[in-house]
């Protein structure tokens, strides 16, 4: 039924969106106006729906380092820079974020920031790949998106393949897991993140010995639950989002399944402790990155950031703050702007962010992403350790 | 073997909340020959209403399961209401139309609910209290809860009371004749309009109950959750023969026994071949086998006499 509804929903955005379309193409921003250079950036984030709260968190990041970049006077190619960012909204819908990615590339910007989700920015990767634009984004976690073989993507996060083997990594070095059950809710996400884990944990010896399914929409549990139980494994990793898995670990409890609970960057909301109550006491889940306190420059970026918007760091503002430093940085090793020229510098960043510092690997992806595992305690997510997920691969 | 009985309890506690709920459809189907799509709704609303009176009461400190009964209390009224109003505005107009016509009317009372859902709740999950101590039971090393007893239980009796309510008072001897032909009953001086509306409204009073339920026993609530519980709870009564009162009960509480030992066994039954994903398949295929062989449904003889 919803179906109907986001129906009509991309349809109205897709004739918004070609009706600002024709509206750019009268006023065609001359790209260099004397003796400056102007560069154009593009940011695309759901900013109207049910995550335009993240969405606006990514473009104030985004707002922030091209203000700093503005005020540095960066000057490239002999000619003073100036960075604009052009920000549009993808509604977290990959037909929307295709008309995004296609308006950007008729504007002929410079570099694109985003998208914020997976399933927007692997549709839109390819438009700009076959435009030669180069794309990081500070928040996509499907590996898919740098696995397609273009050579634009990137992305300063780790991805769900890194996340996989870090919970995995985390499960048989730190709790000393010997048998393991795993759940998944069959979406693109819980089955990409269950295959890693899987994969990494019988690599370190552990032994799976129970594997179940349930769905996205599911609200009975016990019936696996109880599958589990029989098997009694140290360990349930739950592959799925906090509406899930928070009933099921109360479930879980009830049925006397005594397994240590693990969940993914999904399950670690405040909303899965809501709904698990007291079960949720000591049970572990992961997020990729580190927690601002630990990054190299957490702290001062944070104050920044407060003081600018008056407001907390949803998520990912940081590593959108990264992204467009990454790609300006690239610019001016490469001293131009046109894409075809700064592209190839991008692979080669060395770049001390506030997040990490960013090298990027053959396909675009950190080379040393980090993946830091948290504890509820108390009915809050704690901070354990960060499991360094370059270690767990090899 | 306690694994099997505790895959039993599972499938009872699901199978008596889709009997419940199964009840409302088949009594309006077996009056009106209409399928009620937005009976699934009518549940979560009355879910949703009990969440919020106990979120309200929480702080007043008394007993949970004053909570929930006082919730109840709120909610059966508030869904009757609703029901009525559906009834009232979204069907009897279209009494007369051909039944496809109020069949659509169903599907848009149903997405009209949940929108409406969505504006007052929010689109977020709500963790549903405790409304009674964890008490575990221990029958042969399975697990059953305090909860789990009193719903099964209350779910027994509520159909108990429905059944003998249908078959020995006057006014379910009223509900039998309007099933039977609406014109000659109204011929008979049966008031046909207001026992369909009371038909709406029983239905009603089950379907809060079965909020309740739900969400005691799963422990969540959102605006969505009807959707799917609705269209179990509608393979339910048509398993056990839509329009037949024990064949929803019957119906539902097999439901919910294939879903859990479907579930629990598939995958050693089919020697890993089939996991636990398909759970709903299982379900289904025992539906589509029942059909075959009877397709009026377990107890169901009247469909055929309509169609």
């Amino acid at each position: 039924m919803t179906l109907f509804a986001r129906h009509a929903l991309s349809l109205s955005a897709i004739a918004l969106a070609s009706l600002s379309l024709t509206a750019c193409g009268k006023k065609e921003v001359p790209p260099v106006a004397g003796n400056e250079v102007i560069i154009t950036i593009g940011h695309a984030a759901p900013l109207t729906g049910p995550q335009a709260h993240l969405g606006k968190d990514n473009e104030n990041g985004a707002v922030m380092a091209i203000d700093e970049l503005n005020s540095r006077g960066i000057s490239i190619d002999g000619k003073k820079a100036k960075f604009v960012l052009v920000s549009e909204d993808d509604q977290a819908d990959p037909k929307a974020g295709t008309t995004v990615a296609q308006k950007f590339v008729d504007r002929k910007v410079n570099g694109v920031i985003g998208h914020l989700n997976s399933g927007t920015t692997i549709p839109a990767s390819r438009i700009y790949s076959e435009a030669g634009i180069p794309q990081i984004s500070g928040s996509a976690t499907n590996p898919t998106y740098t696995q397609q073989g273009f050579k634009t993507t990137f992305r300063v996060f780790a991805n769900d393949i890194h996340q996989g083997q870090a919970l995995a990594q985390f499960a048989t070095q730190s709790l000393k897991a010997k048998t393991i059950a795993i759940v998944d809710d069959r979406t693109a996400y819980g089955q990409g993140l269950a295959d890693e884990f899987k994969k990494a944990a019988e690599a370190a010896g552990a032994k799976v010995v129970a594997q179940e399914f349930t769905t996205d929409k599911a609200t009975d549990f016990k019936a696996i639950l109880t599958k589990i139980k029989a098997s009694n494994p140290d360990i349930l990793f739950f592959s799925a989002m906090d509406a899930q898995g928070g009933p099921a670990l109360k479930h879980a409890r009830e049925l006397g399944l005594k397994a240590t609970f693990l969940i993914g960057d999904g399950g670690c909301t405040p909303e899965f402790i809501k709904l698990a109550g007291n079960a949720a006491d000591g049970q572990y889940c992961s997020l990729p990155g580190v927690p601002l306190e630990k990054m190299p420059g957490g702290t001062v970026f944070k104050d920044k950031y407060q003081k600018r918007y008056n407001q907390q760091i949803q998520l990912y503002a940081p590593y959108v703050y990264d992204a467009v430093l990454v790609m300006a940085d690239a610019m001016q090793r490469a001293n131009s702007a046109e894409p075809a020229k700064y592209l190839p510098e991008v692979g080669k960043s060395q770049y001390q962010g506030v997040t990490a510092k960013v090298v990027f690997d053959a396909k675009g992806d950190l080379a040393a992403p980090a993946v830091s595992i948290y504890q509820d305690k108390g009915g809050n997510w704690s901070y354990v350790e960060t499991v360094g997920a370059a270690a767990a691969a090899k | 073997m306690d694994i099997f009985l505790q895959q039993i309890i599972n499938g009872l506690v699901l199978g008596s909340i889709y009997a419940l709920v199964a009840l409302g459809y088949t009594m309006v189907y077996g009056i009106l020959g209409l399928i009620n799509f937005a009976h699934g709704e009518v549940v979560m609303i009355g879910a949703l209403v009990s969440y919020s009176v106990m979120m309200v009461l929480v702080p007043s400190g008394l007993p949970p399961v004053l909570l929930a009964l006082i919730s109840v209390l709120v909610a059966a009224p508030v869904c009757m209401a609703l029901a009525w109003a559906i009834e009232r505005y979204a069907y009897r107009p279209l009494r007369h139309a051909p039944k496809l016509t109020p069949l659509i009317s169903a599907i848009g009372v149903s997405i009209l609910l949940q929108n409406l859902a969505m504006m007052i709740w929010g689109r977020g999950y709500h963790a549903f209290p405790d409304i009674l101590p964890a008490i575990h039971f221990d029958i042969g090393g399975a697990q059953i809860t305090l909860l789990q007893t009193v719903t099964i239980g209350l779910a027994a009796a509520t159909m108990g009371i429905l059944a003998w309510m249908i078959q020995r008072t006057s006014l379910g001897q009223a509900m039998r004749a309007t099933a039977e032909n609406p014109a000659i009953a109204e011929l008979m001086g049966i008031p046909v309009n207001r026992i369909i509306t009371l038909t709406f409204i029983i239905g009603a009073a089950l379907a809060a109950l079965a909020g309740l339920m739900v969400g005691a026993n799963y422990s969540v609530a959102h605006y969505y959750m009807g959707f799917m519980l609705g269209l179990k709870a509608f393979t339910a009564a048509v398993l056990g023969g839509i329009g037949n009162i024990t064949g929803a009960m019957l119906g539902g509480l097999l439901l919910g026994l294939i879903e859990s030992l479907g579930a629990g066994y598939i995958e050693d039954l089919t020697g890993g071949i089939l996991g636990s994903h398909y759970q709903d398949i299982f379900a289904f295929l025992v539906l589509i086998g029942v059909l075959v062989f009877r397709p009026g449904g377990l107890m169901g003889e009247r469909v055929s006499e309509r169609a």
